[in-house]
């Protein structure tokens, strides 16, 4: 069976050159770099910072502003509590979007049962922050403003620039989640600015377990890890080289080829976008234009999102959904589902919020692919409705209505 | 293939789902769950001599929520109302072949569907 992945927002295939560059240091590289007195260690250690200076090299960093983790989660952690701790005693104020990774939002737990009071900024309808509102939220005693580039789930690129100026003006911190973005479109320090800048290998065709936060020179961010002194004391622990072998070589191929992968997924993602056009009932999430390429998110009514997804899945075709129902499937018990958080704050009607669908296209997805996915869904969204008593009531309603 | 997150069983009920459907005039409908929690179930009964002769259902909601409805549509015909009022969430589930803990609320909107229709029941039928 022809099996179309368009989950690519969850995480990316390991592109094979990267496997490639990796793989020496699996089997014959394997030192330790923080034992570089001999030819195994020596090798690790320029192997990590060689890796170093091309994760730089792709966001206009210098290397000695790459402090390496062991991905998203761990660098917002480092970000959001580390940045707080740093700003020191007076600051007890933290801003954020409403619509940051749980690796933001569950950072803030502590902080708040510290007695940190946290501003959470609204969203438009498009899933845009709206700079000015960060103006009024920024105060004297902030320590930290987070706000991501771009939202996984409804594909909006926030104006992280004007943002990042008026945190500048007024002397906050910024952190920027770059996630979703780096390495499909452009993210340069020097033009966005940002303090920090959280990466993730997994998401631009790197491995998973490699990550990196960028700490501008001079922001003052304190270590969440103890030990050793590697990662200029920001991350203890031995490196994972491999994997950070993989994020470097992925980092170089995004620099090179991102220009046409844009391209080809800005295209695919139009013809996916407007072949949902026949769908009676659907409504497409996040901002018409200002979005991801190739991302494509939307809900249809009278359709669970879940239902959805798993009929693509028999027919090979991979998306995903912000549904409570589909995503907290491993949970331990009920209270693990809730309503995607976005879809709340963009306003999408609770009643309809178990809809949501995201499809995130990657390079190596082709025109056929998405022919498949516009031919499956009109049927799938069909047999559901004829399921949903939802749906027969409309029906009825509209009947009646004339 | 592989079922994902469902047993096979599950997948066997949400792709192919038994007695979907209404029964005009039926003797007992429930309704339960509500579209907003992420489910909702409405189950239509035909009853004669004390007796289930059939059970059709519409649901809005996930694999399970479907495969729970088509499940007990399935344990319930033919069976006294008092027999169909005993069915448990967890004789749902186990018929199933089981349930992912978060999905067990599932099952209890198809039990509480069909308390809720034979309730409907015994109001009509009452005077």
């Amino acid at each position: 069976m022809t099996k179309a992945f368009f989950d690519h927002i969850s995480t990316t295939p390991l592109d094979p050159r990267v496997f490639e560059a990796m793989h020496p240091y699996f089997l014959e590289w394997y030192g330790n770099p923080s034992s570089h007195i001999h030819d195994q260690g020596q090798e690790a250690l320029r192997a990590v910072d060689r890796a170093r200076a091309e994760v730089a090299s792709l966001i206009g960093a210098k290397a000695g502003e790459i402090v390496f983790t062991s991905g998203a989660t761990e660098s917002n952690n480092l970000a959001v509590l580390g940045a707080v701790e740093g700003a020191g005693a007076g600051k007890r104020h933290v801003v954020v979007s409403e619509i940051e990774h749980f690796s933001v939002m569950n950072a803030l737990i502590p902080l708040r049962n510290a007695g940190y009071e946290v501003t959470v900024l609204p969203v438009d309808r498009n899933g845009l922050v709206d700079p000015d509102a960060v103006r009024s939220a920024l105060r004297a005693d902030t320590a930290l403003l987070s706000v991501m580039h771009a939202n996984s789930e409804v594909g909006t690129i926030e104006p992280v620039g004007p943002i990042g100026r008026i945190a500048k003006e007024a002397g906050v911190t910024f952190h920027v989640d770059a996630t979703a973005s780096a390495g499909h479109i452009p993210v340069d320090v020097r033009e966005i600015p940002a303090d920090l800048v959280t990466l993730s290998a997994h998401n631009f065709y790197g491995p998973k377990g490699a990550g990196a936060l960028y700490l501008r020179e001079g922001t003052n961010v304190a270590p969440r890890t103890f030990g050793g002194f590697q990662e200029m004391g920001y991350r203890a622990g031995t490196e994972n080289v491999p994997a950070l072998v993989g994020m470097g070589a992925a980092a170089i191929l995004a620099v090179r080829e991102m220009g046409t992968w844009a391209e080809h997924l800005s295209r695919l993602g139009k013809m996916l976008w407007d072949g949902l056009a026949a769908i009676p009932m659907l409504h497409y999430t996040g901002h018409p234009a200002e979005r991801l390429p190739g991302h494509v998110s939307f809900w249809v009514e009278h359709v669970e999102g879940e239902s959805l997804l798993l009929f693509l899945n028999m027919k090979g075709i991979m998306a995903a959904s912000g549904s409570a129902c589909s995503s907290n499937l491993r949970g331990h018990d009920e209270e693990d589902l809730v309503a995607s958080p976005v879809l709340r704050a963009i306003g999408v009607p609770s009643d309809i919020c178990t809809g949501s669908i995201t499809f995130s296209l990657g390079k190596e997805n082709t025109a056929d692919e998405v022919r498949l996915a516009l031919d499956a869904l009109p049927g799938i969204v069909e047999r559901l409705r004829a399921m949903s008593p939802t749906y027969l009531d409309y029906q009825k309603q509209q009947a009646k209505g004339g | 293939m592989a079922a994902g997150p469902y047993s096979e069983k599950v997948m066997d009920h949400f792709m192919n789902p038994r007695n979907v459907g209404e029964i005009d005039g039926a003797d007992g409908v429930g309704e339960v769950g509500n579209p907003a929690c992420g489910d909702m179930m409405r189950l239509y009964l035909k009853i004669e001599d004390g007796r289930v002769q059939d059970a059709k259902f519409r649901t809005f909601g996930c694999g399970a929520a479907i495969a729970s409805s088509s499940m007990l549509t399935e344990m319930i015909k033919g069976k006294t109302v008092d027999e169909a009022r005993a069915i448990t969430n967890q004789q749902v589930a186990e018929a199933l072949d089981g349930l992912p803990a978060v999905k067990i609320h599932c099952s209890v909107m198809a039990e509480q569907a069909v308390k809720s229709a034979l309730d409907d029941y015994v109001k009509k039928h009452a005077g």
